[in-house]
């Protein structure tokens, strides 16, 4: 298996690589349950944690993985910084990169930009968001936590509602999902749900009749309604709950045990009801801790330790055969 | 960089003889066993201190709590030997504060590992008191660490490695010195 360099997506990581970080999240998982929540394994590494964009509870939660690994973080906030002032990406990355960061987080409202920096620097780079591109953390987190739940990652049909035009979540969870065989279906009203979808993967369908969506999904994932992504008032809020609110009712035509995940901040009365969000199928408070621990997975493996090609001065002294 | 069997340090019914007077040195040292568990480091830690317990357990009848301790997040040259080692996870499912603990690997050598395990079981809790059983201690330790149980001590030098093969791991049940050769 490839060991990996940068996480900037889910489309290009093979099953076996997915796999193998779900797997070494599981200890990451057990951790967070430790009295003593602090390792030394990333003792004086230091993570650049770089977010263009607004984001609370996914820059918490990174800072918090490195925290935890006992690395050391170097925050960086769109709105307290240079980059207001018109510094270029690059310029801004090149001058935390002059401060030698083991490795960079990197939320950025435009598509790509995560791989525009991994090609110009020398540390690894792991995409916290960009534009409408991916959210692979979002999507791994998820998969660990339909892994957990449902025994296992194959074959299930999974039903996204909501904003799928405009969501890097959707985009990251469609690629992950369907390496695994998931049959997707994306619904949501037309305007963000176009045909073209489709052809991202084999067995995608797309539909804006969400009884039709729902019927014998095994998880629904509900989407917020970004707000600050859209540029026109495309739609009321009353005809957004009237058609594609989950209730209650409508989880009722997904299989009994059916999951609903939300990648947060949920809307309560607006993309989901609140007895569903509280409701014993809702995972959201599981996808946090998981994602706590999926972040500590991908940074210890990411940041931690030498370049993968680089010599083994100390290799040949051990005695362990393990 | 090859590998070559110098000579063969115990044999099959030797390993299981030192394991026996091993898991009877542990009960008739601890008192009673009140509060004693016994903690495998992975791999073959782990492999071998399931072995004293199923000894102790026969043999006593005290029915033994055994944990699985998985060092690789405490180790102090992983900036040094390359890509991570993969996890594979600690499992303690009872609290560690004030128990007895018997840690178990198959070979003592420079400490480190044991120095990690400590840190590890540290994060989990305070024990009563931490001992040490190794099959082999083969000296060259770079820690103050010392094995309270030892199967047997074996004079090696830098060069030479201890390998420990299990039949649950390796398909063969012998402990032999080898060494590298260029």
């Amino acid at each position: 298996m490839q060991r990996l360099s940068h996480l900037l997506g889910t489309e290009n990581l093979t099953r076996e690589q997915i796999t193998f970080i779900l797997d070494q999240s599981k200890p990451f998982q057990e951790f967070q349950r430790y009295p003593l929540k602090k390792l030394a394994t990333l003792r004086g590494k230091t993570v650049a944690v770089a977010f263009f964009e607004s984001s609370t509870r996914t820059r918490i939660s990174f800072t918090t993985a490195a925290a935890r690994l006992g690395a050391d973080t170097m925050a960086l906030q769109a709105e307290s910084s240079s980059v207001k002032k018109g510094e270029s990406l690059i310029d801004t990355v090149r001058t935390i990169e002059a401060m030698r960061p083991d490795g960079i987080v990197i939320r950025h409202a435009s598509s790509g930009a995560p791989e525009f920096v991994a090609e110009r620097l020398e540390i690894p780079v792991l995409n916290a968001g960009d534009g409408t591109h991916e959210h692979p953390t979002q999507a791994l987190l998820d998969a660990l936590t339909i892994r957990d739940r449902k025994g296992g990652l194959e074959g299930w049909n999974i039903t996204i509602l909501g904003d799928i035009l405009h969501s890097r979540v959707a985009r990251s969870n469609i690629h992950l999902l369907t390496k695994f065989g998931a049959r997707i279906t994306l619904c949501g009203p037309a305007m963000w749900v176009p045909r073209e979808l489709e052809n991202m993967a084999p067995g995608l369908r797309c539909t804006t009749c969400i009884e039709e969506a729902l019927e014998g999904a095994d998880v629904v994932m509900v989407l917020r309604v970004q707000t600050e992504r859209i540029h026109e008032p495309a739609l009321a809020a009353e005809e957004y709950i009237l058609g594609y609110q989950l209730t209650a009712k409508r989880l009722r035509l997904a299989r009994p045990d059916a999951l609903v995940l939300h990648p947060g901040p949920m809307i309560r009365g607006l993309e989901i009801d609140p007895v569903v969000a509280d409701g014993a199928q809702s995972c959201v408070l599981e996808q946090v801790t998981n994602g706590l621990a999926v972040r500590m997975a991908l940074l210890y493996h990411l940041i931690g330790g030498a370049p993968v090609d680089a010599p083994h001065p100390a290799k040949d002294r051990s005695n362990a055969s393990d | 960089m090859r590998v070559v069997e110098k000579r063969q340090l115990l044999s099959a019914e030797e390993i299981n003889r030192t394991l026996q007077r091993l898991a009877h040195e542990i009960i008739e040292k601890s008192e009673g066993a009140k509060d004693l568990a016994i903690i495998g480091v992975r791999r073959r830690g782990v492999t071998l201190a399931d072995r004293l317990v199923r000894s102790i357990r026969a043999f006593s009848r005290a029915d033994v709590p055994m944990g699985i301790l998985d060092i690789s997040l405490y180790r102090d040259d992983l900036s040094t030997i390359g890509p991570q080692p993969s996890l594979q996870g600690t499992e303690i499912a009872f609290p560690v504060d004030n128990r007895d603990l018997v840690v178990v690997d198959d070979v003592l050598y420079t400490g480190r590992t044991i120095r990690a395990a400590m840190n590890a079981l540290f994060d989990l809790g305070r024990p009563k008191r931490i001992r040490l059983c190794v099959l082999i201690d083969r000296g060259h330790r770079e820690l103050p660490v010392e094995a309270t149980f030892v199967g047997r001590d074996v004079q090696t030098s830098d060069t030479e490695i201890v390998e420990v093969r299990l039949q649950e791991m390796d398909g063969e049940e012998r402990v032999v010195l080898v060494d590298r050769v260029p």
